[in-house]
């Protein structure tokens, strides 16, 4: 009797520390500090195959965190792609990965403002569960190296990019 | 007999409607069932199961729609591994401690019938006999 209460107490422990949300990445950028960037292979938005942040190392990579049904996530497209075609001959992209969404809404946003980034399908939500995302839109810049060196939890602005990108795009591979 | 067969088989397949679903998959996003949930995914997925009943689809292709759309995770049924176990164990554990509780309590309950009629106190000296008798028969009087 008392071991069945005793594991049942265990669950509900391991259940709410389980819930809890993980900062390390919050910490580690605020002290200025670069982490591996977590990855997951993910199936390629509109064609088949996969694909992985592996992929891009050697690139700077504005990771964005996107969903056809989070207004402030499609409102900043636009904003991204600018971005794309500014920083794609520097060995850099901008990689929206989909969280979360029809396949087919989500094209029609590409389609809709010409997005010519590649997109990741985050279907159930696993890659974001490891970087904490819950504020959708959400970006995080990848350095050349595959660690995080800078996020954004919320919509991005010109500024942000401005002051984020020219240094890790000024570093070597 | 197999007309009844035929009629529930074309029944249980047929086109669903969308209540018949939403009470058996999940907002992703709120990780509430559908049915209750007013977020902008849930409206998402909602207008996914309409369209998929426009096009004449079934209750079962209608969720394997949305697993392909979101992953398993949409379904109402919980994780195999990790913290979801916890909907299969919790249940087991409970029935446990219930059963190990009625136990307890029936052997106590057939203990207390084997014991009798509780024990008679020692035996009275003949000197306090006789004054109890002497002090009962003073209140008859």
């Amino acid at each position: 009797m008392i071991v069945t209460l005793a594991a049942l107490v265990g669950l509900l422990a391991y259940g709410v520390a389980s819930k809890r949300t993980d900062t390390s990445i919050d910490e580690a950028v605020a002290a200025g500090q670069r982490i591996d960037a977590p990855e997951a292979e993910l199936p390629v938005l509109g064609r088949p195959g996969a694909s992985t942040l592996a992929d891009y190392r050697g690139k700077v990579v504005v990771m964005n965190f996107w969903a056809s049904w989070c207004k402030p996530c499609t409102e900043e497209l636009p904003l991204l792609e600018r971005t794309q075609k500014r920083i794609a001959p520097q060995a850099a992209t901008v990689l929206g990965i989909n969280y979360k969404d029809v396949s087919t809404d989500a094209l029609s946003f590409v389609r809709r403002f010409g997005l010519t980034f590649p997109n990741l399908r985050d279907r159930d939500g696993r890659l974001a569960e490891r970087y904490a995302a819950r504020a959708f839109p959400e970006t995080f810049v990848i350095d050349r190296k595959g660690r995080i060196a800078a996020r954004r939890r919320g919509p991005v602005d010109q500024r942000w990019l401005d002051e984020v990108l020219p240094p890790l795009l000024a570093e070597p591979a | 007999m197999k007309l009844l067969a035929l009629v529930l088989v074309i029944f249980a397949a047929g086109p669903a409607s969308l209540p018949d679903v939403e009470d058996e998959v999940m907002c992703v996003e709120c990780g509430t069932v559908l049915n209750i949930s007013t977020s902008p995914v849930a409206d998402q997925e909602r207008a996914l199961i309409r369209r998929q009943i426009a096009q004449g689809r079934d209750k079962e292709e209608i969720k394997a729609a949305l697993v392909e759309e979101y992953g398993p995770a949409v379904l109402a049924m919980p994780d195999e591994g990790g913290f979801g176990i916890a909907v299969y164990l919790v249940p087991a554990l409970l029935a446990l401690l219930a059963g190990g509780g009625l136990a307890m309590a029936a052997r106590r309950w057939r203990r207390s019938g084997d014991d009798g009629p509780p024990a008679a106190g020692p035996e009275l000296d003949p000197a306090d006999r006789s004054r109890l008798d002497a002090e009962l028969a003073a209140f008859d009087r």
